[in-house]
């Protein structure tokens, strides 16, 4: 009989860590493929049709980028988040409550240049975003109420109340009955950068946010808080790191993040709040975190690539007659290889006999 | 007396990775002797139980018991052939009476009721025999330390066992409670038993061990008889090279920098105090003793500003507390030498240099102002702390948990010393360490108190009290003695104290 032991690596080699990753996706897609032979169709003209639909045109690109830009924000909400330890899974709620005060400060209540009326924007949103997670981190921090459960809830409320201003008291009157907001004003609309495609300023926005997020959580006092606080919060407390603030402000941080992704889909890609503004952005954050190992910066990278199979998924769907909900499987199928990657770059398998003869 | 070998182990060799847990490990125990396996912390000890006991395979080796090769791997074998061995950590039911406890491991799965009266018969027997004194009928969670600790030395002895390891057997007893244990400990030899004892406590060794072997990293490096055994060589044998002891030096007491007047906490998420008042002086060392659990951790969180206390008055030299907190705290002046240096005081997955500066970073020293850190600073102070403090490392980018527990503690005490602490709260700061680490973390306290540092040193090691303290107060029951002076005390009347004479 073989049996086999992990053991922990001193130090992980560069080569495995930066290649872990695509191993991990190609696993995923292989594993993916067998369904889709399952589904009835060849899984080599799927996978072409996928990338075709995701990266085949001008468009295409555009689209992918376009939906990438919510996913990055939710991702980096995440990764703020889940770097303190601190399971912030409603980042659906707060993307909703930013798109929310982008409808109420951006269809007429105030009236700025774009110049200042788009950050300006972005400001609110956050805000929300934030204001909605504080009550949530305040039951935590007093007491010790499990965020989990909290935040995962709220986004079932914030989506019911979403839908009870968009059939009653902020239904745009000119919408002929479906149920969405008034349109934001010129001046707070995102503007194009890829002409005659959807693809607007908002992801730009992300990566700046990417960007900062890293500088933040690597190269300051406060991002070196909330790693010590998500490593060992006792250890920080000891020497003086001040927990209840620090996980104070990456709620804000992470809801904040999550409140400007509803800007971005608000004022940039629809014009208006809907319903329907968010097929679980906020959800995809998670796992776009989770695939890019809580770092910045590449949550830009798995941000593209979950964008990518969702809207390649799309056009692969249409042209194979395969379910979309194929998307949904080859993204858990390659967070699960992700993290299972994780456990080889981490430790070293050992095989060994059962049974050894001096 | 002819001795007859009961165990014999030869060229034991288990590799973890690259690393030698045993290398080529060979010893005998023989019948009626107690063998004392000494060595630091990762020298072996463990490791070449655990193969004993049949929790682990080695790589090479033989180990046979009156005879017979052992089969490795198979716990239930080790029983079978009279191995019995106690965990530094109980394996006991709480919800459970002793009686059941002792009998449990016994029954088949299947059998419908416990044969309880022969059961306690023979218990009650055994308990008589070896000096063990037991209520079968008390429920586990009811009973303290020492007596968990003799019910598990009763489960062993039910099974018929021929071989006892005891593994850090008195680390939480109190010197009576100790002193009964290696009285049973001879008892046992009488009856024909044999001992293996693995401890760090030298002086216990001594007095109740036969033979001692000593182990470092992985290979014995001797065997001594005890009668012909002395102290310090011990010592060097198992660090490896000549320590150098600290040596206490008196200073006359400066002026009150703590004071704490009926402090109380009555919660329920710790051990509660009840009215405990001290009065701490520059350059003093109060040594603060008590069995684990009667509130000095309490006190210790109290002190820190970790807690807060429920009724009283904390007052500070040069203020009163306003505000309880780590930080404000650490603003007084105090520093915080956690129990568990491993889960309260290192981040060990973030790099040495970012636990150096863990407490420095709202200095503007180490950031500018838009609380950027500033790394070169960062790098130097750590390069410079760890010299300072001989924290042996290979880069301050190294991971934290890759050091050692002395260097942990090093780091740790030195990342406060930097800082010129007025009042230095050590909790057990020297538990779990060798030798060699033990004498530098009492050196580095005792150059604190002669810096005027005020120290408070909680430890439930005896030995170290008394050679650092200048008073010692004894915890019981959240209740706090009044301070003696160390010179006009021993070791006798603190275990009286810390079993409640007196309270």
């Amino acid at each position: 009989m073989i049996k086999f032991r992990l053991e922990e690596r001193a130090k992980s080699p560069y080569w495995l860590i930066i290649l872990s990753p695509f191993i991990a996706i190609l696993v995923a897609i292989i594993l993916a493929g067998f369904l889709i032979v399952l589904a009835g169709a060849n899984p080599f003209q799927s996978y072409n049709q996928l990338v075709i639909g995701a990266f085949g045109s001008k468009n295409s690109v555009a689209e992918t980028l376009a939906r990438a830009t919510p996913i990055i924000l939710t991702g980096l909400a995440a990764s703020i988040a889940f770097r303190a330890k601190f399971w912030n899974i409603g980042a659906e709620g707060q993307l909703y409550f930013g798109a929310l005060a982008t409808t109420l400060f951006g269809t007429g209540l105030v009236v700025l240049p774009s110049i200042l009326m788009i950050p300006f924007l972005f400001i609110m949103g956050a805000l929300a975003g934030g204001l909605l997670l504080l009550p949530l981190v305040l039951l935590k921090l007093y007491y010790k109420v499990d965020e989990v459960v909290t935040t995962l809830l709220l986004n079932f409320v914030v989506v019911l109340l979403v839908s009870y201003l968009l059939e009653g008291p902020w239904k745009d009157p000119m919408s002929l009955g479906w149920p969405q907001g008034k349109s934001v004003i010129g001046e707070g609309v995102l503007p194009q950068i890829l002409s005659k495609t959807r693809l607007h300023l908002g992801f730009i926005i992300s990566i700046f946010f990417a960007f900062s997020v890293w500088f933040i959580l690597s190269k300051t006092v406060i991002g070196y808080r909330i790693k010590s606080v998500g490593l060992n919060a006792a250890a920080a407390s000891h020497a003086g790191v001040p927990i209840f603030k620090t996980v104070l402000i990456v709620a804000l941080l992470s809801g904040g993040m999550a409140g400007m992704a509803g800007v971005t889909e608000t004022a940039g890609l629809k014009g208006y709040l809907t319903l329907d503004l968010s097929p679980g952005f906020g959800y995809a954050g998670i796992a776009v975190a989770m695939l890019a190992n809580l770092n910045p910066i590449g949550v830009i990278f798995s941000g593209v690539f979950l964008a990518s199979i969702y809207v390649g998924a799309d056009a692969m769907s249409r042209a194979m007659n395969v379910p979309t909900y194929l998307a949904d499987v080859i993204v858990a199928l390659t967070v699960l290889c992700i993290l299972l990657s994780l456990v080889f770059v981490h430790y070293k398998i050992l095989f060994f006999g059962a049974k050894k003869n001096d | 007396m002819i001795m007859t070998t009961l165990l014999k182990v030869e060229k034991i060799t288990k590799k973890f990775g690259d690393l030698y847990a045993n290398d080529q490990i060979s010893f005998d125990v023989k019948k009626s002797e107690v063998l004392a396996i000494l060595g630091e912390n990762g020298a072996g000890k463990t490791t070449l139980m655990n193969i004993l006991f049949g929790h682990y395979t080695p790589d090479s080796g033989n180990v046979s018991f009156e005879g017979n090769a052992i089969e490795f791997g198979n716990t239930n074998n080790a029983i079978k052939l009279g191995i019995g061995m106690v965990h530094q950590h109980f394996t006991l039911a709480e919800n459970l009476t002793v009686l059941e406890n002792i009998i449990i491991g016994r029954q088949s799965i299947f059998s419908l009721s416990l044969p309880k009266r022969q059961a306690r018969v023979r218990i009650l027997e055994l308990s008589k025999k070896f000096g063990l004194p037991i209520d079968p009928d008390e429920l586990v969670a009811n009973l303290s330390v020492s007596e968990k600790q003799r019910i598990e030395i009763l489960k062993t002895l039910f099974l018929d066992c021929k071989l006892l390891i005891l593994d850090e057997p008195t680390a939480a007893l109190t010197p009576q409670e100790t002193d009964a244990l290696f009285s049973t400990i001879r008892n046992m030899i009488e009856t024909g038993l044999s001992v293996i004892l693995i401890s760090h406590k030298l002086n216990e060794i001594l007095a109740v061990s036969d033979r001692i072997i000593v182990l470092r990293n992985g290979s014995s490096v001797g065997e001594i008889d005890t009668n012909s055994a002395d102290r310090e060589k011990i010592a060097e044998m198992i660090v490896g090279k000549k320590i150098d002891y600290p040596q206490k030096k008196k200073i006359p007491r400066k002026s009150k920098v703590l004071s704490l007047t009926d402090v109380s906490y009555k919660k329920t998420d710790a051990p509660n105090l009840s009215s405990v008042n001290l009065d701490l002086y520059g350059g003093q060392i109060l040594g603060i003793a008590g069995v684990a659990g009667n509130g000095q951790t309490t006190l210790a969180k109290i002190l820190s500003g970790h807690f807060k206390p429920t009724q009283g008055k904390i007052d500070f030299e040069q203020a009163k507390s306003v505000h309880t907190s780590p930080k404000s705290f650490m603003d007084l002046g105090v520093a915080y030498i956690p129990e568990d240096r491993n889960s309260d005081g290192i981040v060990g997955d973030m790099e040495i240099w970012e636990n150096a500066i863990m407490t420095e970073l709202d200095d503007p020293f180490f950031r500018n102002s838009l609380g950027i850190i500033d790394k070169k600073t960062s790098f130097d102070r750590s390069e410079n702390l760890c010299e300072r403090y001989d924290v042996r490392k290979q880069s301050i980018r190294q991971r934290s948990r890759l050091l050692s527990g002395g260097n942990v503690q090093k780091l740790l005490l030195g990342r406060w010393l930097m800082r010129n602490p007025k009042i230095i709260v050590a909790c057990q700061p020297t538990r779990g360490l060798d030798e060699g680490a033990i004498a530098s973390i009492q050196k580095l306290l005792l150059e604190a108190q002669q810096k005027g540092s005020a120290i408070i040193l909680i430890s439930e090691d005896l030995d170290e009290l008394l050679t650092m303290s200048d008073d010692i107060s004894v915890m019981y029951k959240g209740m706090l003695s009044n301070p003696t002076q160390t010179s006009s005390t021993n070791k006798l009347s603190i275990g009286l104290q810390m079993a409640g004479d007196g309270f």
